[in-house]
């Protein structure tokens, strides 16, 4: 019999808690495999972030620290700054990330702290049964915009990358998505190489992982894929803001 | 070292090298700033870092971070600043990580005034972060003792793993008097196993965390925090009396109002009246003992603050009844003179 497929060392044993179809799974798998195959998972240390994936620190086979509602760039950095020689990252959600938290991982790029963070963006706040984030969409619909997002009353969505990408200190943004097998892979490697940019001690490194959260929108988790493509990627497009390469 | 005449901000900033700080994260506010500036000049020649972040909210969850890593972390603010670190003080507490915190406190409520103050005491001894919780809080009264208290900080918040505040205010913080910093006794203390610094393949997986989905654990969490905070109550209360031995009246009074205090007290003693005092320098335990030690010769209490009244309220708890206690403060940055004390004395007992 031949071995196509282990689980990665990078994650525990453990069930998920994530609802069936939610792509913080896949999300988990990504970070851990880049961790292990840049051989850094004995001297990683995480900041798990308020939202669904509080509980990562259970699911990643490194130590963790919880952060405060928005705080863990702040967390990071202190980490960071005692064990320069330490891989750090945040996981973060966006309305930790992009809501309660701006001013945390403005600041740590500004500072251009040598961290990498996985910004999950699924234009809802899911741990908290739905409510209107900074990046949901315009007119889509959630528990506090029952009529969906009203532009002129709540603003327009957010857009991280593109802001963070104009900071100096911000050595790699990049945008992905993991709604298919393709984007999957393409999210790997952006991660991958926001690991690799952080140890070689460019700079914060963010990749924007777009996101489905299939309980929140109210939708089957295939037709939650389809949403995300149809609807997210127009307005949040994929790519690579900023890079060390083209500099 | 030798005697030099310092800063209270400065003593204590170097008080903290002295004492272990590594890490020191803060936002700049009057009256604290002299202590980031010594400490942005002086900590990285003695091997540390210095970072000044972009809020208070910030620097105390870089505290959070560095400390989780086992680093001496220490940030200092002044009390609005404190008022914003207050969700990173619930979660130090919680996830039992040591830190050294100084307030150096200046009137409000609101942004107040930049001026001396001690309208902080519920916020140093009550928490303005959720949830049950108790930070040690120590309360010098010259530049000479904030020194010393801060040397011991450090260990302090290891032995227990805990964050512990140092109490100043606008008036020792900005004043200048001798300081013979004494060499550091260290206690022993736990090995730091608990660290996230990454597991080196050679242990599971540690993990920093205070959510407890679980209502059973919380409850166990908690009764487990309690114990330990019943254990520093019972080991770590301190205070000073002032010619308590027959005294009439006791003056109840802790940092920059307790040396007022005690000038009330001597030119009280000219004129015959029996006044003394009992100083708390641990806020949080508060010393319920010193007034269970009073003989029957105390018949007033007078807590004297430079608030509108918040100690008084642990000095009521301490007497239970036993003897009147009376208050007397000033607020809004304005320090009360001796004269006045003597006056209110007066006053309560009878006198002319």
């Amino acid at each position: 019999m031949t071995v196509i497929f282990t689980k990665s060392k990078g994650l525990t044993e453990l069930e998920t808690h994530y609802c069936p179809g939610c792509t913080h799974g896949i999300i988990h798998k990504l970070v851990a495999e880049s961790l292990v195959e840049l051989d850094l998972l004995n001297d990683t240390i995480g900041c798990a972030a308020v939202g669904c994936s509080i509980l990562s620190y259970n699911y990643f086979n490194i130590d963790m620290i919880e952060s405060a509602h928005g705080r863990a760039p702040a967390v990071a950095t202190g980490v960071k700054r005692v064990h320069p020689e330490k891989t750090v990252f945040t996981y973060q959600g966006d309305g930790d990330l992009a809501s309660i938290g701006t001013a945390e991982i403005v600041h740590a790029a500004h500072r251009g702290e040598k961290i990498t963070t996985i910004f999950v963006n699924n234009a809802i706040y899911g741990m908290t049964g739905g409510q209107m984030a900074p990046t949901t969409l315009a007119n889509q619909k959630t528990t506090t915009a029952p009529n969906g997002r009203d532009v002129k009353h709540c603003g327009m969505p957010l857009k991280v990358s593109e802001m963070l990408a104009q900071i100096p200190g911000a050595a790699y943004v990049a945008r992905v998505s993991v709604h298919s097998p393709k984007a999957v892979r393409q999210a790997k490697k952006a991660i991958k190489k926001g690991f690799e940019y952080q140890m070689a001690g460019i700079g914060l490194s963010l990749i924007e992982v777009l996101s489905t959260c299939p309980t929140g929108w109210g939708l089957s988790p295939i037709d939650a894929l389809l949403w995300l493509e149809e609807n997210m990627i127009p307005y949040y497009p994929l790519g690579v803001y900023k890079s060390p390469e083209e500099a | 070292m030798s005697r030099t005449l310092m800063k209270g901000n400065e003593a204590l900033a170097l008080a903290a090298i002295k004492g272990g700080c590594t890490h020191f994260f803060g936002y700049p506010i009057t009256p604290q700033n002299e202590i980031p500036e010594f400490l942005a000049r002086e900590l990285p020649k003695a091997g540390g870092v210095f970072l000044q972040a972009e809020s208070e909210l910030a620097a105390i969850n870089m505290v959070y971070g560095a400390a989780a890593t086992g680093a001496r972390a220490m940030t200092t603010s002044s009390s609005p600043g404190i008022a914003l670190m207050q969700e990173g003080m619930s979660m130090l507490a919680a996830a039992e990580l040591p830190c050294v915190i100084v307030n150096v406190q200046r009137g409000g409520p609101g942004i107040g005034s930049i001026q001396p103050s001690q309208a902080d005491y519920y916020q140093m001894t009550r928490g303005g972060g959720n949830g049950d919780y108790r930070i040690i809080s120590l309360a010098p009264s010259t530049v000479q003792e904030g020194a010393e208290m801060m040397l011991g900080a450090f260990d302090l918040a290891d032995f227990y793993r805990t964050p512990v505040f140092i109490v100043s205010d606008g008036m020792l913080g900005q004043m200048m008097e001798p300081l013979d910093l004494p060499e550091k006794i260290s206690r022993n203390l736990p090995a730091k196993d608990w660290t996230a610094v990454g597991h080196g393949g050679l242990r599971k997986p540690n993990t920093i965390k205070t959510l407890a989905l679980d209502p059973v654990r919380l409850e166990q969490i908690n009764n487990r925090l309690q114990d330990k905070f019943a254990r520093i109550a019972e080991a770590e209360c301190r205070y000073e009396t002032y010619k308590t031995e027959g005294a009439e009246i006791i003056l109840c009074a802790y940092g920059s109002t307790a040396r007022i205090a005690r000038n009330c007290i001597d030119l009280l003693r000219e004129e015959n009246i029996g006044a003394g005092m009992i100083r708390p320098q641990t806020l949080w335990p508060f010393p319920n003992r010193a007034f269970r030690n009073l003989t029957d010769s105390c018949r007033q209490i007078l807590c004297v603050e430079m608030s509108c009244g918040q100690m008084v309220d642990d000095v009521r708890l301490a007497i239970n009844g036993r003897i009147p206690v009376s208050f007397y403060g000033r607020s809004g940055g304005i320090i009360p003179v001796p004269e006045e004390l003597v006056r209110q004395v007066k006053l309560i007992l009878g006198r002319k």
